[in-house]
């Protein structure tokens, strides 16, 4: 039997009820001293940390100062996995001689986890700002490139057989035929994609010198700093639950002008 | 002269290591400015030789060939309707009717008056902003045939273009396409189940056998239709009621029932 889908009210009020049976756990586990106070700080010491860090630099910069430097490299990576995915996806759907010579090259890269991209980034690019937006990069890009190529490639045929009927070639074709009839699975790609490249943030940081979320978390630890690492993790995660509404906006925004 | 020409046409699909015959023997000449109406029973090939004379299928034996030349790929000359209208959901319907001219190299301003005559000829006028899902089954049709008639084609090719109507809007349909096809004529292709469309539409009507399917009998319309002044009559109701009709009707019928177990309508 199928559920009928939850009222509002009672969604809420069973989040609510979620969230705080976990910091009740949380608070009474870490107040009851049974984990180490060092290791498992509580609730409320963690969000006087987050205060804290947005007066007082900590790691050369306050907390938000950090998060604009890692968004940054944030933006720089998932834009290029953009610009380099999304044609390519494209052209491996309409060309299927280039989708035989990159497919397999990709095939081979794409399983290699962002953060085994570290070590090499650290060769070519020292703590140089292209090796966080590398490892973002490799992150981003699979998605994008397979919501892409997927999208592309399943195009209900009698476009393409109208498109090719009206006299349009490859270049035509592509741009005012495939790429909007994959619009949707492209964002969705695009939805994906930058969750990945978000996450891959911290691994791509290790490797930075001066500032950003997963530098200052990485100096929290050197420091013993439970609550500062966990600041980080928590800022990390509220930006990208807002990273993803916005991209679930334009999602919908786009569904409802295709009378979806 | 834009004329299609079936020349001992066949074809033969290779499905899980058996051949077996779609066409066989398909000899057709359609001629410049003709109509000419393929109806037959489901999957008797009578759509996959309109695609074949669109490019979008090729035959396994003989040849078609479209103004003399040997159909080879898809193109604006020959002018396609489909049945689910594949008109593009993201384009509105003036870009939809303006696509084919661009390919066309066709000057912008050229384009503007084309377009613009089209919509008008289709009765399109004030939804040139319109997108398709916006539009009920037969305006987006109306699109679908402006989009084919604004290439100036050679040959026009209509595969069950008013199958996915419903029965009333089908008839309207009807009676403007016969509005158009008299008004300007073109060589038409135009492939139907439904054999009292062929019959009001055409100038010959050719019945196909079921599968292999073979050409059975091209019957004449034209002839009947002037001797009998079907077009002087406004209502489709008022040519469908005349004897020569029902009579060239039920002996399209009693054809089409002759093939063993055939769904007919």
């Amino acid at each position: 039997m199928i559920a009928p889908p939850l009222p509002p009210q009672k969604f809420w009020l069973l989040t609510a009820i979620g969230a705080l049976g976990f910091l009740g756990l949380w608070s009474g586990i870490a107040a009851s001293g049974w984990v180490q106070r060092a290791f498992l700080p509580t609730p409320w010491e963690i969000v006087a940390r987050m205060a804290d860090l947005t007066r007082d630099p900590f790691a050369g910069f306050t907390l938000q100062v950090h998060l604009l430097s890692s968004l940054q490299r944030f933006a720089m990576g998932f834009v290029l996995a953009v610009c380099v995915g999304i044609p390519l996806g494209l052209l491996m759907a309409w060309f299927r001689w280039i989708d035989k010579i990159v497919g397999p090259l990709f095939e081979a890269v794409r399983f290699v986890a962002p953060i085994a991209w570290v070590p090499f980034a650290a060769l070519w690019f020292g703590t140089g700002i292209g090796g966080p937006v590398l490892i973002i990069f490799m992150g981003a890009m699979p998605p994008v490139l397979i919501n892409t190529y997927r999208g592309a490639k399943y195009v209900d045929r009698k476009y393409l057989e109208a498109s090719s009927m009206l006299g349009a070639g490859a270049w035509r074709g592509i741009t005012q035929i495939v790429l909007p009839a994959a619009v949707p699975s492209i964002v969705s790609g695009l939805r994906i994609s930058a969750g990945l490249a978000w996450q891959s943030l911290v691994g791509a940081e290790l490797i930075v010198a001066s500032s950003g979320v997963g530098y200052l978390m990485v100096k929290g630890q050197a420091g013993l700093s439970t609550s500062t690492v966990m600041s980080g993790m928590i800022a990390i995660g509220c930006v990208g639950i807002v990273i993803d509404v916005l991209l679930r906006k334009l999602q919908q925004t786009i569904e409802t002008r295709r009378g979806l | 002269m834009a004329n299609i020409e079936f020349v001992n046409v066949g074809r033969t699909f290779r499905q899980n290591d058996q051949d077996f015959v779609a066409l066989e023997n398909i000899n057709l000449e359609v001629g410049d400015r003709e109509f000419v109406a393929v109806v037959g029973p489901s999957g008797c090939g009578k759509t996959t030789c309109m695609r074949m004379a669109a490019g979008l299928e090729h035959p396994t034996g003989g040849q078609v060939k479209v103004d003399g030349e040997l159909v080879t790929r898809p193109g604006p000359d020959r002018a396609v309707v489909f049945q689910q209208f594949a008109l593009f959901p993201w384009k509105t319907v003036w870009d939809n009717i303006e696509f084919g001219l661009h390919s066309l190299r066709v000057p912008a301003v050229d384009r503007k008056q084309r377009i613009e005559q089209h919509i008008e000829l289709m009765g399109l006028g004030g939804y040139e902003k319109a997108f398709p899902h916006q539009l009920s089954g037969g305006m987006q049709q109306r699109v679908a045939i402006a989009r084919a008639y604004v290439l100036d084609p050679k040959v026009l090719l209509m595969d069950e273009p008013f199958g996915a109507l419903d029965a009333q809007t089908r008839v309207v349909m009807q009676e403007e396409l016969v509005r158009l096809a008299r008004r300007h004529p073109r060589t038409v292709l135009f492939i139907t189940h439904a054999v009292e469309e062929a019959v009001y539409l055409a100038d010959r009507v050719v019945v196909m056998s079921r599968r292999p399917g073979m050409i059975r009998e091209i019957i004449d319309i034209k002839s009947v239709r002037e001797a009998e002044e079907w077009d002087a009559l406004e209502r489709i109701e008022d040519v469908m009621d005349q004897p020569s009709f029902v009579h060239l009707r039920t002996r399209i019928w009693k054809l089409l029932r002759e093939q063993q177990g055939g769904d007919v309508h």
